[in-house]
């Protein structure tokens, strides 16, 4: 948040973002290919704003042989530049917790249970679910079933339509054994175990130290 | 002598389509035996066992559990049901619905109302029954088959039943898995139904046996001497697998 109220023209804050963001990834021990590999997701995303500065209106640049558009150069810049960091925390945040530990925190912020709870029953089930469409695949396969092209979509929208059921079946089976378990409703979760003083400070610290670098950019940029 | 664990008189039951499963079934198990439930596919074998916690609702007829009705517009007396009849489904991916073992053991006594300390001892207790205590903290999906199946036995055991109920215990487990799964069973000191095509495992596991077929129950008596009537096992499509002879 910090980093997206940040005004892309003060640039030298996003150096620093940018030196946090590798810093604590080097803490968390998250090897940097395995960072930048995982930050690929981002590409198809930041295709359109690499095009702004091309097409626009105002002010116009000569830069090498391209001729830009300046307000089209700073919010393409901007949203690269803001998405990348972006990208980049959520990549720390995924690799250094389980998905099982995110769900606790956000029980912990007070999000909705049955959102936890859905959110924890799709991450129990989409291996299975993938399994089963693996299954259904390799069956196709065994039959001589190549999806090559648009007609044999039908086949393909039958599949997934089985597996629709499939898994809404299972559904009613799961929910069948949680009933016979004596379901009412909530699901166990550890007691709540108070967060120590030390992970709140180092949780605070991420974006503290964002902060911090926003507030000594602005001053230096200010005198 | 102490009351029967489980109680069937006169249940009949049929779906809401007309399809009518069960035509008045009598059954009556003492504490402590170990009951093998036959039948040919289509028997109304799962239909019975989902009467037996008032998943189905009784229409005709009774089910007690340990002298308790079950009656499924009572909802605390069928939490109570609940906790004392511990089914164990065939599929272990319907049943471990929870990310780690541990939760998914932890499940039915926290329904029941166990917390911190207590909770801890009975899910450690449960999975060292079934030897999977050191797999506390995994994922249900990183376990093998087998394994998830004991699992699946501990989530259950947890809530200290009186009746444990296991629909087809022995299938698609390999042959060490199956006969672990059966030492565990055996070492259990609970009262039992075991529904299963198995026949072998059935007699090495249970004492007793009851064929249902057609919805109506055909057949009670020792599994021994179910499993050497031969005309019987005909009738009602149960076979022993080839070359399988019981002394």
């Amino acid at each position: 948040m910090v980093a997206v109220s940040t005004p892309i023209t003060q640039w030298q804050a996003f150096i620093g973002y940018f030196i946090w963001v590798l810093i604590v990834a080097a803490i968390a021990k998250i090897p940097f290919t395995l960072l930048f590999k995982r930050a690929l997701i981002e590409i198809p995303f930041i295709f359109f704003a690499i095009l702004m500065p091309f097409f626009g209106t105002g002010e116009r640049f000569q830069l090498g042989t391209f001729n830009l558009y300046r307000e089209g150069l700073i919010a393409g810049a901007g949203i690269v530049v803001k998405g990348t960091l972006g990208v980049l925390t959520a990549i720390i945040l995924s690799t250094s917790t389980t998905a099982r530990e995110i769900l606790r925190g956000l029980e912990r912020l007070r999000l909705p249970a049955l959102m936890v709870q859905i959110a924890s029953f799709m991450l129990r089930y989409v291996n299975v679910v993938n399994d089963e469409m693996e299954r259904m695949k390799v069956a196709r396969e065994s039959r001589g079933f190549e999806a090559t092209g648009i007609k044999h979509w039908r086949v393909l929208a039958t599949a997934a339509g089985a597996l629709f059921i499939r898994s809404y079946e299972r559904g009613e089976r799961v929910h069948l054994s949680m009933l016979s378990r004596g379901y009412e409703g909530i699901l166990p979760h550890d007691e709540i175990k108070k967060s120590s003083l030390r992970i709140w400070v180092l949780a605070i610290l991420y974006p503290a130290i964002a902060a911090l670098i926003f507030l000594t950019t602005s001053m230096i940029g200010n005198k | 002598m102490s009351m029967p664990s489980l109680e069937i008189k006169e249940l009949a039951f049929a779906y809401p389509d007309g399809n009518q499963a069960l035509f008045g079934v009598n059954l009556s198990i003492e504490k402590g035996e170990r009951v093998a439930l036959l039948g040919p596919n289509g028997a109304g074998k799962t239909t019975l066992v989902m009467h037996m916690n008032g998943i189905h609702p009784t229409a005709q007829g009774s089910v007690r559990i340990a002298g308790e009705l079950v009656d499924a517009k009572n909802k605390d007396s069928l939490k109570q049901i609940r906790a004392k009849v511990g089914i164990v489904f065939q599929d272990p991916d319907d049943q471990l619905f929870m990310p780690t073992v541990g939760e998914d053991v932890a499940f039915g006594p926290y329904n029941m109302g166990k917390r911190g300390e207590e909770l801890d001892a009975i899910v450690k207790d449960a999975l060292d029954l079934v030897g999977m205590a050191e797999f506390k903290d995994r994922p249900p999906h990183h376990l093998s088959f087998g394994q998830r199946r004991r699992v699946a036995v501990a989530t259950v055991l947890a809530m200290k039943p009186e009746i444990l109920v296991l629909d087809e215990p022995s299938s698609n487990l390999d042959p060490a898995s199956r006969r672990e799964l059966a030492d565990i069973l055996r070492s259990l000191d609970i009262t039992m139904v075991m529904v299963t095509h198995d026949l072998p495992y059935a007699n090495e596991l249970c004492e007793r046996a009851v064929i249902l077929k057609g919805g109506i129950i055909v057949a009670d008596g020792s599994t021994h001497n179910i499993l050497t009537n031969k005309a019987l096992l005909e009738a009602n499509r149960l076979e022993l697998p080839v070359g399988f002879s019981i002394q």
